[in-house]
């Protein structure tokens, strides 16, 4: 059985399933960089043009998640557990569930060499 | 008794309990009449409520700014620098003011608010008032009747979205030469940091014509992509990260408009065996130039969070280092001794140590810090001890930018290993070198890839010093008179004095 890369908590996909009732289909990129930098960002499928070489990790609530393909290549030994936390109006990202007063957060554990093993291939 | 003087912490003032947006000169409530609460990180309490706005409001803003450039694109270079300096001189009497309210609405402590954040604001606006005066279009004489004359005009109107990391000093990096090329702006300010630019806007509102400054508040997802889309804005200015800045761009195909971003960094520190040479003034201020990595909580996007040290020091430099950091005082934003304040928010400090986590599992070693700080003044608020993890630079902690306190350490033999992870990252914001060696200046400020290489300093960030990004860290260059350029378009005026027909019909 293959390792997943990807995992989301129980209150992340209560919050996703809100922005997909209120926003339709929905697509994640995992950030980097300044202020709001290395966490999810969550659009409108249709909002976002995934960069055509970012990596996708996989699916969370049936929602592709990426990543950008450099910054991959430091992540590749991490899985990632997308989860949210209550913040009143934080951020100056466009990410969607800034405006309903959370923010998505990655959790992450290094992978075990056995599951480093049997990842799927991206 | 003890004759020691008590530092007294400036008192916490009372703010309104509401704000509104700042549009044509007026201050309005938002259509959805939704507020949010503004909750200090110093303590965690609530400062005021801010508006939740909505497209409604982002058209009302971009039509107060398209009407006030009506006029104020008639505007002389010396009208426009007379405004800017008076704007500059009212932020000037108003300085304690404006840099408590930043530091309880980012958490940063006052003496760096005090010290350099405002300060900087003013001097930024003084210095586009004065660079615009000198400046000129070009006249050529093509041919004996053909003059070409080449005249800069405003955009119009421009949108500028900013951070929560410096608020104040953000607003003016993108303000001050918007305003000083002849435009008018709508600004959505960071959701977690609207307060103190509110009371900036309530500082200047009088020197500045209604509508060429408008402020409207809410959060970006909601937003962003109206402002960023709307037909009347001809140019973004955005400063956040990664991903923003490419949705950014993106929205800007639609109206075919440009776009500057400053994005964020992993910024390389690069310590040359010289800087021992002797333990004078010029070391102590290499151990303060790695222990930078502490400024503004480590929240700046050219934090020098990686630090190269070459291993013939390592040893004696960090010992000096670590003393410096178990000096730092934290916990207490308004107290003027205070060096380090809060992390800006909760789930910033959440992220910060979860990277702490993620270096420990990595196998970095911990050579201080490693926690969050319990302060006994502000047990609500976000504090974390400074940290330093040894490790490699394939590390995730060596990779991402955590954004806080923490420094990832390593060393390296030879000049080529240090050039090569400095520049082993994916940004390219921030740099610095310390040597007293000439050569090895020479060699790393030139192999450095990166758009500011600090040498034998750091964290100094004055006008007409161009800042910006290579590499995913960003395009354009701010704090410089070539940002003008970037709120600017180019008219060619070709003139014939020739009487003659061209001959063809």
């Amino acid at each position: 059985m293959s390792t997943q890369r990807l995992a989301v908590t129980n209150e992340a996909s209560e919050i996703i399933q809100r922005l997909k009732d209120e926003n339709g289909e929905l697509v994640f990129n995992l950030s980097g960089g300044c202020c709001d930098g290395t966490a999810p960002m969550c659009y409108s499928k249709d909002d976002f043009y995934v960069p055509s070489r970012n990596v996708k990790l996989g699916q969370i609530c049936d929602c592709d998640f990426y990543m950008d393909s450099q910054q991959f290549e430091y992540f590749k030994h991490s899985h990632i557990t997308v989860d949210v936390k209550k913040q009143t109006a934080f951020g100056n990202s466009f990410s969607l569930e800034i405006d309903l007063g959370y923010q998505f957060l990655t959790i992450s554990r290094i992978f075990t060499d056995e599951e480093y093993k049997n990842l799927e291939e991206i | 008794m003890s004759t020691e003087e008590k530092v007294v912490p400036l008192a916490k003032p009372e703010y309104k309990e509401q704000y509104e947006n700042f549009i044509g000169g007026q201050w309005v409530a938002p259509s959805s009449n939704e507020y949010f609460e503004n909750i200090s990180p110093v303590d965690g309490e609530v400062l005021s409520r801010i508006p939740r706005s909505n497209e409604a409001d982002v058209d009302a803003a971009v039509r107060a700014a398209s009407k006030a450039f009506e006029s104020f694109k008639h505007t002389s270079v010396v009208e426009r620098s007379t405004m800017l300096n008076k704007v500059a001189d009212a932020i000037e009497a108003n300085l304690e003011a404006l840099a408590i309210a930043e530091t309880l609405d980012n958490g940063k402590a006052i003496r760096e608010t005090m010290a350099a954040d405002v300060p900087l604001v003013v001097d930024h606006f003084r210095y586009f008032a004065s660079v615009i005066r000198a400046e000129s279009g070009t006249v050529s004489d093509l041919d004996a009747n053909t003059i070409s004359q080449e005249v800069h005009e405003p955009y119009g109107v421009v949108a500028q979205i900013i951070p929560w990391n410096f608020p104040l000093l953000m607003a003016a990096w993108k303000l001050a030469p918007a305003l000083a090329a002849g435009n008018c702006i709508v600004m959505k300010p960071a959701s977690a940091t609207p307060m103190s630019i509110l009371l900036l806007m309530e500082t200047i509102q009088d020197v500045l014509p209604a509508g060429t400054v408008n402020i409207i508040n809410g959060s970006g997802g909601k937003i962003g992509k109206h402002l960023s889309t709307h037909p009347d804005v001809k140019k973004v200015g955005f400063t956040g990260e990664t991903t923003t800045g490419q949705l950014i761009m993106q929205y800007a195909t639609e109206n075919i408009i440009p776009s500057t971003l400053e994005l964020g960094g992993k910024s390389p520190n690069i310590f040359m065996p010289s800087i021992m040479d002797a333990d004078d003034e010029f070391f102590d201020k290499a151990i303060e130039g790695l222990v930078l990595f502490a400024f503004n909580s480590g929240e700046v996007c050219t934090c020098p969070s990686r630090a190269l040290i070459h291993e013939d020091i390592y040893e004696p430099f960090m010992k000096r280092v670590l003393e410096r950091i178990e000096a730092i005082n934290l916990g207490d934003p308004l107290n003027p001794t205070c060096m380090m304040g809060a992390q800006a928010s909760t789930s910033q400090k959440e992220k910060i140590l979860e990277y702490i986590k993620i270096g420990k599992e990595e196998g970095a070693e911990c050579l201080i810090g490693g926690e969050a700080y319990d302060s006994e003044t502000h047990p609500n608020g976000n504090y974390i001890k400074p940290t330093i993890f040894k490790g490699h630079n394939k590390m995730r902690i060596f990779q991402e930018e955590i954004f806080g306190p923490v420094l990832s350490v390593t060393t390296f033999k030879t000049e080529e290993e240090a050039l090569e992870i400095a520049n082993d990252t994916i940004y390219g914001l921030g740099a610095g070198v310390w040597s007293r060696d000439a050569h090895q200046l020479h060699k790393f400020s030139r192999g450095i890839e990166a758009g500011r290489v600090w040498v034998n300093c750091y964290h100094m960030y004055p006008s007409h010093a161009s800042f910006g990004g290579y590499k995913k860290s960003g395009i354009g260059r701010e704090t410089h008179m070539m940002m003008l350029n970037s709120y600017r378009h180019t008219k060619n005026i070709l003139t014939s004095y020739s009487k003659d027909a061209l001959g063809f019909f």
